[in-house]
């Protein structure tokens, strides 16, 4: 199966063939990966590609997976509308 | 390991530095970040792009800088996409202060060639439908401001800049810097480094680097926070700001929308976490100004440090105290849109080329003998 149609980030539409590529020119961090594919970057924040990511790297670099670092998890951890966000605050007061 | 010229910062004005001595032919660089590429300010920043500016010296830096990104995927030759998009910036005026405020404004940019309009609110509302019209009382609109990812146009010109031969080290940070017969020597956690010509370019970092060689650089950190909804097709063309009501939201080419604002009485520290406060008061803003924006779902927020100076302007110059040591630092926010003028004109310093711009507006010793400053008004 060709690397392009294996698909990394579902929200982004990445494919393991574009991973590769950066990481062969030197992208080896996910943070790194993060800013040049916006993979983690989509409405599920990275449930589903961060941990293939992660394995990914560690192939790579030959490490243990634990030493892959994560990127630093940030509210919020579903999408919700501004709209209902502002309606609780006011109601707040 | 020596090298002609050190570069604190991996940030875009770093690399633009380095890029742009390297294009001079001025190569023997070392770039070293305590991180990855773009892990400060840079990659935290809201991608906008402008030249709407109360004082001269940053409209000019400004003014620059866009002309530069107007061309930069051909000049760096780049395969990426930078992003590059001019549906300009919309400014709101909501008091009566900042109508005549911004009619100055207005004048200023354009005796400097900076094609800015004055609008009432039905011209605005011609731009953007979904504004709301009790919100503001006018506006004012410049076509050629715009948008740019931050982290493909710094990876333009780290590329470029390594083609030319500049060396970059990631993840290694600077611990102690001597200075002793007119040789910087730089010790890192990974190792030591000499250099005759050192580069503060550090971002929210840049006073910790001046002072680890006693040079106290008059800027601090400060916590500015952003959000991104959802991605939506195309409904807004240029980013819509408002300095009274502390607002500033643009929907990037990729279709999410990226908004921000100031929470005041920020402490100065490096502290970049999430508050529920910025979330709060941000839905609450969008709600009131661009409420057909508010029924879009927030997917993330993040934090990163704006570099404050006194004037809300930038610090580029050479220390008068200390021989070759040069500052690119206190952006205020706004280190990212005025990178390419900042590696031009460092560069310049360093080469003794004519410079491209008046500096004097822009060197330290402004802070030493005034305590009055022509502060940057426009500033979210």
């Amino acid at each position: 199966m060709s690397k392009k149609d294996i698909i990394i980030c579902r929200c982004e539409d990445i494919n393991l063939q574009e991973l590769h590529d950066l990481m062969n020119q030197g992208f080896t961090s996910i943070e790194d990966l993060k800013r040049q594919l916006r993979v983690g970057m989509g409405p599920c924040q990275g449930a589903t590609c961060l941990p293939i990511i992660q394995r990914e790297l560690a192939i790579f670099l030959k490490k243990p997976i634990e030493e892959i670092p994560l990127p630093t998890v940030r509210p919020l951890t579903l999408g919700v509308p501004l709209k209902a966000i502002a309606r609780g605050a006011k109601d707040d007061l | 390991m020596t090298y002609k010229i050190i570069i604190i910062g991996a940030g875009v004005t770093g690399c633009s530095i380095a890029y742009n001595l390297a294009k001079k032919g001025m190569n023997d660089i070392l770039v070293i970040d305590k991180s990855y590429l773009t892990a400060g300010a840079t990659g935290r920043c809201g991608a906008g792009v402008r030249q709407q500016w109360a004082t001269k010296a940053n409209c000019i830096m400004a003014k620059h800088s866009i002309e530069f990104f107007e061309h930069a995927k051909e000049t760096l030759d780049y395969k990426g996409d930078i992003e590059f998009k001019q549906e300009g910036y919309l400014i709101l005026a909501t008091t009566k202060e900042e109508d005549l405020q911004f009619a100055k404004n207005v004048a200023l940019q354009n005796s400097l060639g900076i094609p800015t309009k004055k609008l009432t609110p039905e011209e605005a509302l011609k731009i953007v439908p979904h504004l709301n019209p009790k919100s503001f009382i006018s506006a004012t609109y410049c076509q050629t401001d715009g948008h740019l990812n931050p982290f493909k146009m710094t990876d333009a010109y780290y590329q470029a800049a390594k083609k030319l031969g500049a060396t970059f080290n990631f993840f290694e940070k600077v611990l102690d810097i001597k200075h002793d017969n007119d040789i910087y020597t730089v010790t890192t956690n990974k190792g030591i480094y000499q250099s005759e010509i050192l580069i503060d370019a550090a971002g929210g970092y840049s006073r910790e680097i001046g002072l680890m060689v006693g040079l106290d650089i008059p800027v601090y950190a400060e916590k500015h926070e952003i959000l991104v909804t959802e991605p939506i097709s195309k409904m807004q063309g240029p980013m819509v700001m408002s300095f009274t009501k502390n607002l500033y939201c643009q929907q990037v080419p990729h279709g999410s929308f990226l908004m921000g604002r100031t929470t005041p009485n920020q402490p100065k520290d490096h502290d970049i976490s999430s508050s529920h406060e910025f979330l709060d008061e941000m839905a609450k803003t969008i709600d009131d100004i661009l409420p057909k924006i508010g029924e879009l779902r927030v997917i993330r927020q993040w934090a990163g440090s704006y570099n404050m100076s006194p004037d809300k302007q930038p610090i580029i110059c050479e220390s008068d105290e200390l021989k070759n040591f040069y500052i690119a630092a206190g952006f205020s926010g706004h280190g990212f849109m005025f990178a390419p003028m900042t590696g031009i004109l460092i560069s310049e310093m360093i080469l003794n080329l004519p410079l491209s711009l008046e500096t004097v507006m822009l060197h330290i010793n402004r802070f030493k003998h005034q305590t009055t400053h022509e502060v940057e008004k426009s500033v979210v």
